[in-house]
C-alpha cells in the first residue's frame, strides 16, 4: 500500500507530532496534586478544588492522599523547623516527573514571620517551580499558577528535569 | 521496644497485651495525614482495631507568633493575630484589640462595636461551615464540601467588600475597626441573612441530620462526659455538646453581645452528633445575631476620637502641621500601652480564644500570650477515643475541630 493510498484510507483521522509534545501534553492536563495541606492557605486550595472555582478544569481535582500517586506538590502554607524534614520526605516519596508550587508568602519566603520556627522559604529543601504570592492568595491565583506551569510541563517534553 | 522486621522497616510494640490476647501495637498517624485537619500527629496504641492510648505530638506548625509579637509595635501585632487560628481571624483581632484597649482604657463606639460582632459572627459562620465541608468529607458525604464551601466564599466576598482581603482581613484593630460597612457590603449582608443563609443551614441539615451514615458514624462515638469536658478545660462546642451551657459571649459579655438575643447552642448527646447539632445551632444563631445587628446598626465614628493612637484622617493632613506630627510619630514610633497585665478571652467557633498581654509601657508589648482553644481541646482526644475503633478516629478528630495554626501558635 502506498503513502498516498494509506492516506486516504485514513482520511482526517489522524494528525502528526512529536512524541514529546504529546508526552506533554498528557503530563500537563493531568498534574494530580498531593493532599497535603500546611497552614492558612490549604483552606484557599480546598476553595479551589470546590465548585466556585473548580480546579478541575484544569485536569487537576485529584488530590490524592499518597505521595506516590501525585506530580506535584502544593506547599500551602508556613513550613515549620519541625516540618521540613516531613516535607522533605514526601517530596522524595513522590514518584518524577514532579513539580513544586510555593503557594503564598510564607512558603516562598517566609512570609510576616522572620524568626526562628519557620523556613524562610520552602526553597531553600525542594526545587520550586512557581511562586505564588500573597497572604493567602486567592484561588484563582492557584489556577492561575497552575496554567504557568501547565504551561512549562507542555514545554518540556519526555525529559523535564535533567 | 522497636523490632526490625526487615528492609530497615522497624515496628513499636509497647510489650503490653491487649484484651484479645494480642500485643498492643504502636502506630503513628500523620502529620502529613488527610484528615487531621493540618499537621496533627498523633502516636496511637491499637489493640487490634481499637484505640487504647493516644499521645498527640504538635508544633509542626510552631510559627513563633508569640515571640513575633514582641518585636512588632502595637498596631503591627493585629497583622499577626490573623494568623493564628487561620479560620477565625477577626476573632483573634477582637481579642488582642481589647485587650490592648483594656489596658489604654478606651471603649469604641457603638458603631464600631456592632461592626465587630457582625464580623465575628460571619467569621463564626464561614469557621462552622469550613468545618462542616470537611468532617462531611471525611466521613463520606463528598457533597458536603462542595455547598458549604459555596456559602464560605459568599462570606469571602463580604469580607473583601469590606476590607478589601478574603481572609487574613486586620479588621478589627485596638481603637476600632479598619473601614466603615459600604453600602454594598451591607446589601450583600441582607441578602445573605435574610435569604441565603436560613435556607442553606436547612439544607445541610436535610443531607446530614438524618442521614444514615453520618448518624452512625456519630452517634455514641467519642463520648466526653460534662465532668470529663470541665476537668480537662474543653471550651465552645466540645463543652457544648456535652450539655454544659457556657459561652462567653453570654457569660462575660464583650463588645455589645448582651444586647443581642440568642440563645447558647447546647446538647446532651455527649458525643459527635451532638458537637454536629451544637454547631448548627450557633449556625442558625449567628444568622440571628448578624440579624438583629443589621437591622440597628447604630451610626456614629468607627474609631476612636484619640490622635496618639489612630492616624489623623487623610483631609487633615494637607492642613494641619499637627496632624502631619501625629502621623510621623504613629508610624515611625507607634504609640505605647500603659504597664501592666490583662487577659481578655473571646469566644470563637473552637471554644476560648484569650489573650493575655503583658506591658511595660513601651511601644511594644512584654510578653502576648494566646490561650487557644484548640489546643486545650485536643486533651480531650484521649478521653474521646478510648476503645473505638481507629476509624472513628476520623469523625472524633474532625468533631474536635482543631486548628493546627492554633494550637501551635
Amino acid at each position: 500500500m502506498g503513502i498516498e493510498a494509506l492516506a486516504e484510507s485514513l482520511g482526517q483521522n489522524f494528525l502528526t507530532t512529536t512524541l514529546g509534545k504529546l508526552v506533554g501534553w498528557g503530563r500537563g492536563n493531568s498534574v494530580w496534586p498531593a493532599q497535603f495541606g500546611l497552614a492558612c492557605c490549604a483552606i484557599e486550595m480546598i476553595a479551589t478544588a470546590t465548585a466556585g472555582v473548580d480546579i478541575g478544569r484544569f485536569g487537576s481535582e485529584a488530590f490524592r492522599a499518597s505521595p506516590r500517586q501525585s506530580d506535584l506538590m502544593i506547599v500551602s502554607g508556613r513550613v515549620s523547623q519541625k516540618m521540613a524534614p516531613i516535607l522533605r520526605t514526601i517530596y522524595d516519596q513522590m514518584p518524577e516527573p514532579k513539580w513544586v508550587i510555593s503557594m503564598g508568602a510564607c512558603a516562598s519566603t517566609g512570609g510576616v514571620f522572620n524568626n526562628y520556627a519557620l523556613l524562610q522559604g520552602v526553597d531553600k529543601i525542594v526545587p520550586v517551580d512557581v511562586y505564588i504570592p500573597g497572604c493567602p492568595p486567592r484561588p484563582e491565583d492557584l489556577l492561575n499558577a497552575l496554567m504557568i506551569l501547565q504551561e512549562r510541563i507542555k514545554a518540556q517534553g519526555i525529559l523535564p528535569r535533567q | 521496644m522497636t523490632t526490625e522486621i526487615g528492609q530497615g522497616i522497624t515496628v513499636d510494640r509497647t510489650g503490653e497485651t491487649g484484651a484479645f490476647g494480642g500485643e498492643l501495637l504502636t502506630v503513628n498517624f500523620g502529620p502529613h495525614h488527610p484528615s487531621t485537619h493540618g499537621v496533627l500527629r498523633l502516636v496511637v496504641d491499637l489493640d487490634g482495631e481499637q484505640v487504647k492510648r493516644i499521645k498527640p505530638v504538635i508544633g509542626y506548625l510552631h510559627t513563633g507568633i508569640e515571640k513575633q509579637m514582641e518585636a512588632l509595635r502595637w498596631q503591627q501585632g493585629v497583622v499577626v493575630t490573623d494568623r493564628h487560628d487561620y479560620l477565625s481571624p477577626p476573632i483573634n483581632n477582637l481579642a488582642y484589640a481589647l485587650a490592648v484597649e483594656r489596658l489604654m482604657g478606651v471603649e469604641v463606639p457603638p458603631r464600631a462595636q456592632a461592626l465587630r460582632v457582625i464580623m465575628c459572627e460571619l467569621t463564626r459562620l464561614s469557621s462552622h461551615l469550613v468545618w462542616m465541608g470537611t468532617s462531611g468529607l471525611e466521613l463520606g458525604a463528598m457533597s458536603m464540601l462542595m455547598y458549604c464551601f459555596r456559602d464560605r466564599d459568599t462570606i469571602m466576598d463580604m469580607n473583601e467588600e469590606i476590607s478589601g482581603f478574603r481572609m487574613h482581613t486586620s479588621y478589627i484593630r485596638p481603637g476600632g475597626v479598619f473601614a466603615d460597612a459600604t453600602p454594598r457590603f451591607l446589601d450583600m449582608l441582607d441578602r445573605f441573612t435574610a435569604k441565603t443563609m436560613t435556607k442553606n443551614v436547612d439544607e445541610y441539615e436535610a443531607l446530614l441530620t438524618d442521614n444514615p451514615i453520618w448518624r452512625r458514624r456519630t452517634i455514641g462515638i467519642g463520648r466526653l462526659s460534662a465532668e470529663d469536658a470541665k476537668v480537662l478545660g474543653a471550651t465552645g462546642p466540645m463543652l457544648r455538646g456535652s450539655g454544659v451551657a457556657w459561652d462567653l459571649r453570654k457569660a462575660m459579655p464583650y463588645s455589645g453581645y448582651e444586647n443581642y438575643d440568642f440563645e447558647i447552642a447546647t446538647s446532651d448527646l455527649c458525643d459527635c452528633y451532638g458537637r454536629y447539632l451544637v454547631r448548627i445551632k450557633e449556625m442558625r444563631e449567628s444568622v440571628k445575631i448578624l440579624r438583629q445587628a443589621l437591622d440597628r446598626l447604630p451610626d456614629g465614628p468607627i474609631n476612636v476620637d484619640d490622635r496618639k493612637m489612630l492616624p489623623p484622617p487623610r483631609e487633615e493632613l494637607e492642613t494641619s502641621m499637627e496632624a502631619v506630627i501625629h502621623h510621623f510619630k504613629l508610624f515611625t514610633e507607634g504609640y505605647s500601652v500603659p504597664p501592666g497585665d490583662v487577659y481578655v478571652a473571646v469566644e470563637s467557633g473552637r471554644g476560648e480564644n484569650g489573650c493575655y498581654i503583658s506591658s511595660d509601657g513601651t511601644h511594644k508589648p512584654r510578653r502576648v500570650k494566646f490561650r487557644s482553644a484548640s489546643f486545650v481541646n485536643l486533651q480531650a482526644l484521649e478521653r474521646m477515643a478510648l476503645n473505638h475503633f481507629i476509624a472513628d478516629m476520623i469523625a472524633i478528630i474532625g468533631t474536635a475541630d482543631t486548628v493546627l495554626g492554633d494550637c501551635d501558635r
